[in-house]
């Protein structure tokens, strides 16, 4: 199963849908910069990892795919939620990704300044993919063993 | 005009990031950019230039309790989906609670 780009999905957005997460991003880092202004660096750090964004994003993925079957003449609603709930797998490996983002800054930050935030971020893409690699692979091999028996 | 600094960046990083999550396939290696660190590059680039290194580092430490929050809460959204059912808003944002609860109580535990 190779990664691909799927352009024509960028269709299925409205653009209210683009402006909703726009502004809930916005809210989101405002929110993160209040909390740590108000209770300290400690606090606010917490709120740099605040799903309100995946929620957006799992909502409209259902929505978007129980059109996409309504339009073949079936509910999708149980794909709809399947779709949802695959986002959320991604989610949480990547979550782990973004622990290490943050122990990347808690170290480095003192001795690289701007530049651990690109490391970070190369230390996040990195972990993310290599654990989504492997949970596929472990499925893969688990489904072919269960295949022989 | 900070707010509003802050408010324009996020809202960006966050919007780059989201339409990546909608054009990749398959659906569980979009899902990655459900956790990319839209909000940490945003808040952090601006808290670099005003605060200093420390502070961010202070930040970074805590983001790790965060994110180790926000694996489980997916967790818990994704079980809530596939187990009972419920609709994509309604667990994600009752998994929302459990989120707030494990990364006040790992606060106190693990930071003071």
């Amino acid at each position: 199963m190779l990664v691909r780009a799927k352009w024509s999905a960028l269709k299925q957005s409205r653009w209210y849908e683009y402006v909703l997460r726009f502004v809930l991003g916005g809210l989101a880092t405002t929110l993160a910069g209040v909390v740590a202004q108000v209770f300290g660096p400690e606090t606010g750090g917490l709120f740099l990892a605040f799903p309100a964004v995946f929620c957006a994003s799992a909502t409209l993925i259902e929505k978007h795919e129980r059109e996409r079957k309504r339009k073949l003449g079936l509910s999708g609603y149980r794909r709809g939620t399947e779709a949802a709930a695959l986002d959320a797998v991604g989610a949480g490996l990547g979550s782990i990704g973004l622990a290490v983002f943050g122990f990347g800054v808690w170290l480095l930050a003192p001795a690289l300044t701007f530049g651990t935030l690109a490391v970070g971020a190369l230390a996040w893409i990195v972990v993310s993919i290599l654990l989504w690699r492997l949970r596929r692979d472990t499925r893969t091999v688990r489904s072919r063993s269960e295949r022989r028996s | 005009m900070e707010y509003l600094i802050r408010f324009v960046a996020g809202g960006i990083v966050v919007s780059v990031f989201a339409v990546l999550g909608d054009v990749l396939r398959p659906k569980s290696f979009a899902g990655l950019f459900g956790a990319a660190p839209s909000i940490a590059l945003a808040t952090l680039s601006l808290a670099l230039w005003k605060e200093g290194a420390d502070y961010v580092s202070i930040e970074g430490r805590s983001m790790i309790v965060g994110a180790l929050a926000l694996a489980l809460y997916s967790l818990v959204v994704c079980q809530l989906l596939m187990r009972l059912r419920w609709s994509a808003l309604a667990a994600t944002t009752n998994a929302g609670l459990v989120w707030l609860a494990v990364v006040l109580v790992s606060k106190q535990l693990l930071i003071g």
